[in-house]
């Protein structure tokens, strides 16, 4: 966290400028931050560490919040792995290929974003539930989207399309022409240039995205309670658990599940994060 | 036309063309047109019923209320949080940044929870409040609290990195040329990085009006006193009332659209004001 020092320059908290103002603006940024997102979290900690390691361990090993931290982290995982699929394959679309509609398709992708979530909720509770356009058409066969694990998995697959597109469609247009000429001069078919050459470098900007979209995942709460059914041990994710614990007043249990959820899904990210590093050595290495 | 070296063959460019769509239709397009059917399919008659509802009235009034105090609050932080970082160098900056990004890995309902925690009946200042007879949680300050910490991050995102390629340059010249701090602020870099500010302010509106999960912990959901338009699509739906809950719901998704268009319209238009990562 230190910043190169300057040549010929003393060791200083700040390297002088001209301009003015760099003590009222850090100074203000630095306290409204600390007052509305620091302090909130700070506390959070303290409330859940008033337990200790063995309360919180015990209320994270409950078989009713230990399935629901399945349910929410299995069905995100599921979900950002799809969305790296054809995430990719529709950053793939709007970069290489010109169709028409193409600029208006590249607009709705962010359509997760800007949509309120309980909206996005009850509009996708109403196309898969039995009677909904979609749902209908699994009905007959006996099989049931909304209202199951199934349906949290279409909401979360919702949430994190964006994030996957938006990571890896930069890296797809600055990528060079000139790697896959050579490629394609060195005798390569177009199938080898692609799953060989452009896809492998992807492949970074692909983990930070699915990893985006997983977070994102794990914490969605809006877009998903009204399609889950939220039945316990089936379909009952972690932040509607809080919720519960929350109206029943029980603070600690519900801080202990939130310390438990944001621990879990900083290793996760710790891990991915770690896996990138390597995947772009060995890439860069290569 | 065949498969060259370079690209792929006519037919498989089409059929891939053909599966995107498919999938941003099944999952993006049929959503939202789901909202407008569902509202409108029993005719304009109980749509207007709804949008003269008093909760739902007040529900909209909360609502703009709301944006009007988060959005100018984390403007001014964006814009002092992207001063400091962009144009000097001091330590833990990196830090600052990272810290900056916090509120968008956190979970909505948790972070609800934490100002639960600060300012409910057993939280910390719990107590205080009581005998100040202030309340934070299960009225407006804490939905707005909530709110602000959500979309905290929005407006300082856009503006760091612009600022940060931009440089301090045109700044020195005009201090060299005897311009004031503020001044030099308001003609050099205000309009510098006027659309990537207006960027910032349309994802932070359109987040901060749809926001559901921290909103919902801390709201008590109070008809008529603390409902926003989001809670008040849960309450209408809960009641089995969806013309209702679809017609609050066509009123966010119109504010959706908006937005995206907006927000398309500067990324194909000015281009050159946002940060390189927004230019598509």
């Amino acid at each position: 966290m230190t910043v190169a020092p300057v040549m010929g320059q003393r060791f200083t908290f700040v390297r002088p400028s001209a301009l003015p103002g760099f003590g009222i603006t850090l100074g203000f940024a630095t306290t409204y931050l600390s007052l509305i997102v620091l302090l909130p979290l700070i506390v959070l900690v303290w409330r859940a560490s008033a337990l200790g390691f063995d309360g919180i361990w015990q209320v994270a090993t409950t078989p009713r919040v230990l399935a629901a931290l399945e349910v929410s982290f299995v069905t995100s995982a599921l979900a950002a792995l799809l969305n790296a699929v054809f995430g990719t394959l529709v950053a793939w679309v709007l970069v290489r290929y010109d169709f028409p509609g193409r600029r208006l398709l590249d607009a709705a992708v962010d359509l997760p974003f800007a949509l309120p979530t309980a909206v996005a909720g009850i509009a996708l509770a109403a196309l898969y539930a039995p009677n909904g356009w979609i749902g209908a058409l699994f009905a007959p066969w006996g099989i049931k989207i909304a209202f199951t694990p199934a349906g949290i998995f279409i909401a979360l697959v919702f949430i994190g399309l964006p994030f996957v597109v938006r990571t890896v469609q930069p890296v797809l247009q600055d990528f060079e022409c000139e790697v896959e000429e050579a490629s394609a001069t060195l005798g390569a078919t177009r199938m080898q240039t692609v799953f060989r050459v452009v896809l492998p470098a992807l492949v970074p900007a692909l983990v930070t995205g699915v990893a985006l979209a997983f977070a994102r995942a794990v914490g969605e709460y809006g877009s998903v309670i009204f399609i889950a059914g939220n039945i316990p041990f089936v379909s009952e994710i972690a932040p509607l658990l809080i919720v519960t614990r929350l109206e029943e007043f029980d603070y600690a249990g519900a801080s202990a599940i939130a310390v438990v959820m944001l621990t879990i899904s900083f290793v996760a990210l710790l891990i991915i994060n770690s896996v990138q590093a390597l995947s772009r050595r060995r890439y860069e290495g290569a | 036309m065949r498969e060259t070296a370079l690209s792929e063959s006519r037919p498989l460019q089409w059929l891939l063309i053909a599966v995107a769509v498919a999938f941003l239709a099944l999952f993006l397009v049929l959503p939202l047109a789901a909202v407008f059917v569902e509202a409108l399919h029993r005719g304009v008659g109980p749509l207007l019923a709804t949008y003269t509802d008093a909760d739902t009235l007040s529900a909209i009034w909360l609502t703009l209320i709301v944006a009007a105090i988060t959005v100018p609050l984390n403007l001014v932080f964006g814009i002092a949080a992207a001063w400091a970082i962009a144009k000097f160098e001091f330590r833990g900056k990196s830090l600052l940044i990272s810290l900056i990004d916090l509120p968008f890995s956190v979970s909505p309902v948790v972070s609800g929870l934490t100002f639960v925690l600060l300012f409910g009946a057993k939280g910390v200042f719990g107590p205080l409040l009581d005998d100040w007879d202030i309340k934070i949680i299960f009225a407006v300050p804490g939905i707005v609290l909530a709110t602000v910490f959500v979309t905290f991050p929005f407006i300082a995102r856009e503006l760091i990195p612009l600022m940060q390629e931009q440089g301090t340059a045109e700044e020195e010249a005009a201090l060299t040329l005897g311009a004031s701090g503020l001044r030099t602020f308001m003609t050099v870099t205000l309009p510098n990085v006027r659309w990537a500010l207006l960027y910032g302010v349309l994802l932070c509106n359109a987040r901060a009006m749809g926001e559901f999960g921290a909103v919902s912990v801390v709201s008590g959901h109070i008809r008529g006193l603390t409902n926003t338009m989001p809670l008040q699509v849960e309450i209408l739906y809960n009641e089995y009332n969806f013309v209702g809950a679809f017609a609050v719901s066509a009123l966010l998704a119109g504010l959706a659209l908006v937005t995206l268009a907006a927000k398309s319209l500067l990324e194909w238009r000015h281009a050159e004001g946002l940060p390189t990562a927004r230019r598509h």
